[in-house]
């Protein structure tokens, strides 16, 4: 992790936390919106590994708590172990398996939405479980996946993949 | 998309290292996510993180303006396609909406035209205009006439109701509309009074002038004949049937229901009589329902009553007797 990439991956969280809060939460399909903060993370952490994942999970939650006046630390805790989780991930997939990127982002997805509605039934607040998958699940699903490719595509120029560096081995002769 | 491999192997720290220190790095900060909750839950309003998310949206506020003015084209472009969208499920349900309205307020306004009429028809029937020795049969018509000529109206009563051949018909408000001139099982036909075979003896009210009403110069006009021309009728009298009872014949018409108001009054030298033409009070074109006025049956002959009186006396004081 060096510092640039620590400076570019917290611009674009914090560029995706205002499209966030300014664009994506106008486009509804049932009570879901967008969700471009999650996205981004995912794309930098299958891009950087879970240490930067849980970091970068942990200042999106803060930025995203502070913007929207919400409970301080409640998006922190549900962004950091879905960062930490995707590059895990990331590490561990390999070149055979089939579309990772959404793989990931459906997982995490749901994970963030099932999180939040854990953690809000925990603080006494209740959502009836067909409305949680049927209005907030599914269509948020569906948005979170298209925006998937492009915000990759958009973080990886950003934050290029890093190159493996193999050692060459002499053989014995 | 992730062809690209992440370092791996690339010197210290190793696989195993990094991997524990993601490990703890996550812990630590799920930690103190922990941590936050339970101080933003625990301290109050003016506690220091409710503070620093103060200031923290003091500081965002800028980029948050910035960024709303940015994405307003965008955010009204998706309302707009959003608003297209619904609007083709909300009319087809607004259609819907309008239709089962629409039958509702018919079925309410059809409800409340027949309550108004019954209360009419009620008040006309327990009032003193109607005559005592008939019972009312209410009927609604059902049937009007194809052509204008035919000044006939089928009403949903016949001859299981009660209703015979040649008896009176009055609105619901006791003005007179015609007579039976045709009954069935279920239904009768009511020539009207304003059709060319009708001939009413009427009176003017106030002065007691009498004639004949028949059918005037329109279908919807009547004209007061054979009223002697020294006989005072002025515009604006109400003319009302005679009911006539000599020895043998009575007059199919019951005294004293209304038939209409004297518009103008005339006379010639030429003529014998005067010329009165007569609005009628009933609007046939609007008419819904009518009152088919049946007379009760006639008490028994007075001679009988004459005879047995007697007897009954004898025997009612017989009775007395201890």
């Amino acid at each position: 992790m060096t510092a640039i990439d620590a400076l570019k991956a917290a611009g674009l969280v914090l560029l995706a936390a205002i499209v966030q809060v300014s664009l994506a939460e106008w486009i509804e399909i049932g009570e879901a919106h967008p969700d471009v903060v999650l996205v981004t993370l995912v794309a930098v952490s299958l891009l950087r590994g879970p240490t930067f994942g849980a970091v970068l999970g942990f200042l999106a939650g803060l930025v995203l708590d502070t913007a929207s006046f919400g409970t301080f630390g409640l998006t922190s805790l549900l962004l950091t172990v879905i960062g930490y989780w995707t590059g895990r991930f990331g590490e561990a997939t390999t070149r055979s398996s089939p579309h990772p990127l959404l793989i990931a982002v459906a997982l995490a997805s749901a994970g963030y939405t099932l999180g939040s509605a854990v953690l809000h039934f925990m603080l006494g607040l209740s959502i009836p479980a067909s409305q949680l998958f049927l209005a907030v699940l599914l269509p948020g699903l569906a948005f979170n996946l298209i925006l998937a490719y492009p915000i990759y595509a958009l973080c990886a120029r950003i934050l290029p993949p890093r190159l493996v560096v193999r050692r060459e081995v002499k053989p014995a002769v | 998309m992730l062809d690209a491999p992440v370092r791996r192997g690339d010197g210290p720290p190793s696989r195993s290292g990094r991997a524990f220190r993601a490990r703890l790095v996550a812990a630590l900060l799920v930690l103190v996510s922990l941590a936050l909750i339970t101080v933003y839950f625990r301290e109050s309003n003016d506690g220091p993180l409710h503070a620093a998310q103060r200031i923290g949206v003091s500081v965002l506020m800028p980029f948050e303006v910035a960024g709303e003015r940015v994405a307003r084209p965008f955010r009204d472009a998706w309302a707009w396609m959003s608003d297209l969208l619904d609007a083709k499920g909300d009319n087809e349900e607004l259609r819907r909406e309008n239709e089962e309205l629409r039958r509702e307020l018919i079925e309410a306004r059809t409800a409340a035209q027949e309550l108004a009429l019954q209360g009419e028809i009620d008040a006309y029937v327990s009032g003193p205009q109607f005559p005592d020795d008939f019972d009312p049969i209410v009927a609604t018509i059902i049937g009007r006439p194809p052509t204008p000529y035919q000044q006939e109206v089928v009403v949903s009563a016949g001859s299981g109701d009660g209703v015979r051949r040649n008896a009176p018909v009055v609105s619901e408000g006791g003005n007179l509309v015609g007579l039976v001139t045709d009954v069935t099982d279920s239904t009768a036909k009511i020539t009207l009074i304003t059709d060319q075979s009708s001939s009413v003896s009427a009176r003017v009210l106030e002065t007691q002038a009498a004639g004949v009403v028949k059918l005037g110069a329109s279908s919807s006009s009547l004209v007061l004949d054979r009223v002697e021309k020294d006989k005072l009728v002025s515009e604006g009298n109400t003319v009302i049937t005679a009911g006539w009872t000599t020895e043998r014949f009575e007059s199919l018409f019951p005294r004293g229901i209304p038939i209409g108001i004297v518009e103008s009054v005339g006379q010639q030298d030429v003529d014998l009589f005067k010329r009165i033409q007569v609005a009628p009070l009933v609007d046939f074109d609007s008419l819904a329902a009518v009152i088919v006025l049946i007379k009760k049956e006639q008490p028994p002959e007075p001679q009988q009553t004459a005879k047995e009186s007697p007897r009954k006396r004898e025997q009612e004081k017989k009775k007395k007797r201890p």
